[in-house]
């Protein structure tokens, strides 16, 4: 969970330091480390011959984050909505489901091996960054 | 920041005071086992204090819930006690609020297992 720990230091570094207010700030972060969860445990199993990619890009206008696995991948459509009252009392399931829910944009892409995921966060010119 | 968790007994209610985060290698395993231990022992009445907690992930939800229903399996309960806004917060969007009994002060949570 190291590397997990280094994802989360360095996304509140870049979004804190690109002027985005800190209650926006706490759900990027939040879900920035919940896709690195994903990709350590969910793709790569904790195998630590296998790696995570991550990329980040943030300005006033736009967060952009990538993180890669090296795992099997995963079927999206086997992602139920943790929030119906069938799957609310799971142990598991909302990891995805808070990241949809802090990005505007999350986009999966089938690697060789491994599986990718895009979260962008779009802001307005008068919201979301400030200074 | 890990989590710590204090332990201590009122009007046969014992309170977990948790502090820090409540994250998949942090503190999910610790809130596990302390919940484990005490119904174990037969505890009937739990209150999980998160006044002192800023963080909690999809995999520190999902302790929480296990803690819910493994309690309600051995006829025990366990509800939550002082959530900060960040926790309140993720508890709504993830509709787990509906679940939990949920208090702002003590003596109104401890009076509710009565």
């Amino acid at each position: 969970m190291d590397s997990v720990a280094t994802v989360e230091e360095a996304a509140e570094k870049l979004i804190e330091g690109a002027g985005i207010d800190s209650d926006e700030a706490f759900k990027l972060v939040m879900g920035i480390r919940e896709a690195a969860v994903n990709a350590v445990l969910h793709g790569n199993g904790y195998d630590p011959a296998r790696q995570m990619t991550v990329t980040m890009e943030c300005s006033q206008e736009r967060v952009m984050v990538t993180v890669a696995d090296e795992g099997p991948g995963f079927d999206l459509g086997s992602l139920p909505d943790p929030r119906a009252e069938e799957n609310l009392m799971r142990g598991t399931g909302r990891g995805i489901f808070l990241i949809r829910s802090f990005f505007d944009e999350v986009n999966f892409r089938q690697l060789h091996p491994g599986t990718e995921i895009q979260l962008v966060k779009k802001f307005a010119a008068s919201t979301g960054a400030s200074g | 920041m890990a989590l710590s968790i204090a332990t201590r007994e009122l009007d046969g209610v014992t309170i977990l005071d948790l502090s820090g985060r409540i994250t998949l290698g942090e503190g999910s395993v610790q809130l596990r086992d302390a919940i484990r231990e005490l119904i174990s022992k037969g505890v009937k009445n739990i209150l999980i204090g998160l006044g002192e907690v800023n963080y909690i992930d999809s995999s520190g939800l999902g302790e929480l819930v296990s803690a819910y229903t493994t309690a309600k399996n051995q006829q025990a309960n366990v509800k939550l006690l002082n959530l900060t806004k960040k926790v309140k917060d993720v508890l709504q969007l993830t509709k787990l609020y509906t679940v939990f009994d949920i208090y702002e002060d003590e003596a109104s949570a401890i009076a509710s297992f009565k």
